[in-house]
């Protein structure tokens, strides 16, 4: 039993918008878990069938005792003026697709002709996830024209951009025909969320790796040289997201819940730990004094940004004197020290970075939680509805303490309102003031229907049920189930306002994404942002020999 | 194909286009999804009705009782649904519902099924020669159900909650056990005392 009876931290600081947009990647992040979860799996590159431009059809796949998963990648010419990362875009240099087990000849004729049209092709339950990049022209082209001419690329050009090619969109489970997650999700090696859209993107970036080498090659076959490995590890890929990812946390609350909870039960354990081994306490600052170093590569044009990577930079100078000066392995609980530190004297973009790095000696604690990180979310659907008003009055309460203050008959409180464009089904943010379409409000705005909730509730019978209050009260409903949600999963809901003119919906993207293992936020606007995945990370022939901490080996 | 995310989705957007709050529209999703899991013909039927109650609403049930009846058309299948869900824990002491002229009574079907699974006992529904039995883990079996055909009204629906009980005599259970018994090797004094995890005597 822990002497000191550290908490899990509260809901209300932690599920805070500009605490959210602070995230970093951790050990608990996806792209990380897959990795560890298929490094002793059977790469293979099963096709490889390109022209000497480079386009044509390839497929790549992992396989282990008769499980099967196969990338069958389609690339394109496409003009200039016709390459756009914007999820409005409808062509793409290259279109991908995951296919469950080994395409046949005709599947892949299929897929030909359905995946390079994406959102308006269609795929079949047989696929799993699906998506579409673009090259990083100015890039591409100079890896390509270097290795023709038998020389290695600029690093200082390859480390300002990261990668050879971004991706727009992963989509997955059911969406365009795809599989249901029903269908896998009982498959020990994908119980962690995500894991199929990051072994796509994984094996995208050994197709950009494979199709720069396969054009040099092609046009100089004397010459050509092939793309150093270092380098070649020190790439990723990129990605362009927008509001798309937003609604996704407030529309799977128990998931949401599960993947936060992890990351506080993590800091917890860590904090709890009354004596810490000096090995540990040294790969801590090992990957800290690395990780440091990739700040510095970190660019952005966004002065949101920019501000915050200047905060956290100060503070990480403050945390390494710090670091330096108090602490030692001979201190007891030195993590809670360290973190009740980090809460009096940084920033958030600095505490939350703390967070993730002290998780890093710690598989034993790590690895049971991955698998905690998906939600049967099915099971908590029903509403309770034999429960009181008076129960259901006293939730609200307990963890919308904050949002029952917010006055929406403000107009900066209800400035903004989310639909979804007729034109790509995207999600949409707009300001409900000066924009069309405000009736058609999509339901996001739960701190504003939760008060109104909370309002109706407060001149109702206590002693009535909460069946008897929802049949008059349909309009509510919705806030009605994710209260009950709530009470059994406190991280389950941002306890800020979405709708506000104060809203920065970044922050719900870069939480999103920090889960995934991105890195190098590169804020677009205040609704799109560049990221980079998998910098750094194991060729596929080096996974096997891989350390989890590759993603502090090459960041810079 | 369409998916089962694909259907879940598109219904719950058409049924809030078609006047249903956001949290009724959400069960629409849910329900139509369960129905064509078991290949019940959900979305041709939502699809029909929510284009029928643009020029003919149908009416909300207020509560529910032994027998009920609209006042002026039909009833909501999917009112009903919502109603009897929320009260279910209350209606199983009922034992048997009736429900009048209920339009598109297979919408009403998924909120009963997951009644059952709340609940805990099996329920069986039977409209115009269609009967079903609901089970509590959800499942839904059928008889004289023709996906081409769809009832557009039920002049009535009843529902029957069905007590737990076994489905085989105590001699049929009795003979079954006794057969079970020889699998068991009969124990010798030696075995009797090292062949058991606790030990001999619960007085120390």
């Amino acid at each position: 039993m822990s002497k000191t009876n550290i908490k899990l931290r509260d809901p209300s600081v932690v599920m805070k918008l500009s605490r959210l947009g602070s995230f970093h990647q951790s050990k608990l992040s996806f792209l990380r878990s897959f990795i560890r979860e298929f490094k002793e799996w059977n790469y293979k590159r099963n096709l490889f069938d390109l022209d000497k431009n480079g386009y044509g059809t390839a497929v790549y796949s992992f396989a282990k005792k008769g499980r099967n998963y196969s990338l069958v990648c389609f690339a394109q010419h496409i003009d200039p003026n016709e390459r756009s990362d914007r999820v409005i875009a409808t062509k793409w240099d290259a279109a991908f697709v995951l296919h469950d087990g080994v395409p046949t000849e005709e599947d892949i004729n299929r897929l030909r002709d359905n995946v390079p049209k994406q959102e308006i092709g269609r795929v079949s339950y047989k696929e799993l996830t699906l998506s579409r990049a673009n090259k990083s022209v100015r890039v591409f082209e100079h890896v390509v024209d270097s290795l023709t001419q038998g020389n290695q690329p600029d690093k200082d050009l390859l480390s300002k951009v990261g990668y050879l090619y971004r991706t727009t969109a992963v989509y997955g489970s059911g969406k365009f025909g795809l599989a249901d997650r029903f269908r896998i999700k009982d498959r020990k090696e994908i119980y962690g969320p995500f894991r199929l859209e990051m072994m796509l993107v994984y094996l995208v970036r050994q197709f950009t790796f494979d199709q720069v080498n396969h054009i040099a090659k092609s046009r100089n076959p004397d010459k050509a040289i092939t793309l150093d490995e270092n380098i070649a590890r020190n790439l990723g890929i990129g990605n362009s997201t927008g509001l798309g990812m937003a609604p996704f946390i407030v529309n799977h609350p128990t998931l949401f819940n599960n993947w936060i909870y992890c990351r506080e039960k993590a800091l917890k354990d860590i904090r709890s730990i009354e004596y810490v081994n000096t090995d540990d306490f040294n790969l801590f600052k090992d990957c800290f004094n690395k990780s440091k170093l990739s700040i510095d590569s970190w660019l952005t044009d966004s002065q949101y940004q920019i501000n915050k990577i200047n905060s956290l930079k100060s503070d990480l100078l403050k945390f390494t004197q710090y670091l330096k000066k108090d602490c030692s392995a001979k201190i007891e609980y030195l993590w809670n020290k360290i973190y009740l530190w980090a809460e009096e004297n940084l920033h958030e973009e600095c505490i939350e970075y703390i967070v993730s790095m002290v998780m890093e000696p710690y598989d034993k604690i790590i690895d049971p939680l991955i698998n905690e990180m998906s939600s049967e979310e099915e099971k908590y659907f029903n509403i309770p509805a034999y429960r009181k008003i008076s129960e259901l009055k006293a939730i609200i309460e307990n963890h919308y303490k904050s949002i029952i203050k917010i006055d929406f008959k403000e107009k900066k409180n209800t400035a903004n309102f989310w639909f979804i464009s007729r034109n790509k089904e995207e999600p949409r943010v707009a300001n409900r003031y000066e924009e069309y379409g405000s009736e058609l409000e999509q339901p996001l705005a739960i701190a504003r229907d939760t008060k109104l909730l909370y309002e109706r509730l407060v001149k109702a019978k206590p002693t009535d049920t909460v069946a008897e209050f929802l049949l008059n009260n349909d309009d509510v409903r919705h806030v009605v189930r994710r209260a009950f949600i709530v009470e059994k999963f406190p991280y389950s809901e941002i306890q800020d306002n979405t709708i506000g003119a104060s809203l920065v919906p970044i922050d719900m993207l870069r939480l999103k994404l920090s889960f995934f293992g991105a890195i190098k936020f590169d804020p677009r606007s205040d609704k799109w942002l560049r990221i980079n995945m998998y910098q750094g990370a194991p060729l596929p022939h080096e996974m096997k020999l891989s350390n989890d901490t590759w993603v502090y080996n090459s960041l810079h | 194909m369409q998916s089962f995310s694909e259907i879940d989705t598109t219904s719950k957007r058409a049924s809030k286009a078609a006047g249903f709050a956001w949290g009724i529209a959400e069960e629409i999703g849910k329900n139509m999804r369960n129905l064509e899991m078991f290949g019940l013909p959900g979305v041709k039927n939502l699809n029909l009705y929510l284009h029928k109650i643009k020029k003919n609403p149908t009416e909300k049930p207020n509560k529910i009782e032994k027998e009920n009846k609209p006042q002026f058309n039909e009833f909501c299948p999917i009112y009903c649904g919502t109603t009897f869900l929320d009260n279910c824990k209350m209606l199983e002491a009922l034992k048997s519902i009736k429900f009048f002229n209920v339009s598109y009574p297979l919408l009403f079907l998924p909120f009963l099924s997951r009644a059952s699974d709340i609940i805990g006992k099996k329920i069986s529904v039977e409209y115009e020669e269609n009967n079903f039995l609901l089970s509590f883990d959800k499942t839904i079996l059928f008889k004289n159900i023709k996906n081409n055909k769809v009832v557009s009204l039920a002049k009535e629906v009843s529902i029957e909650f069905l007590e737990n009980s076994n489905s085989f005599s105590v001699q049929e259970w009795k003979e079954l056990y006794k057969l079970s018994e020889k699998t068991f090797v009969e124990e010798t004094e030696s075995s009797k005392k090292i062949g058991a995890g606790a030990g001999l005597t619960d007085n120390d």
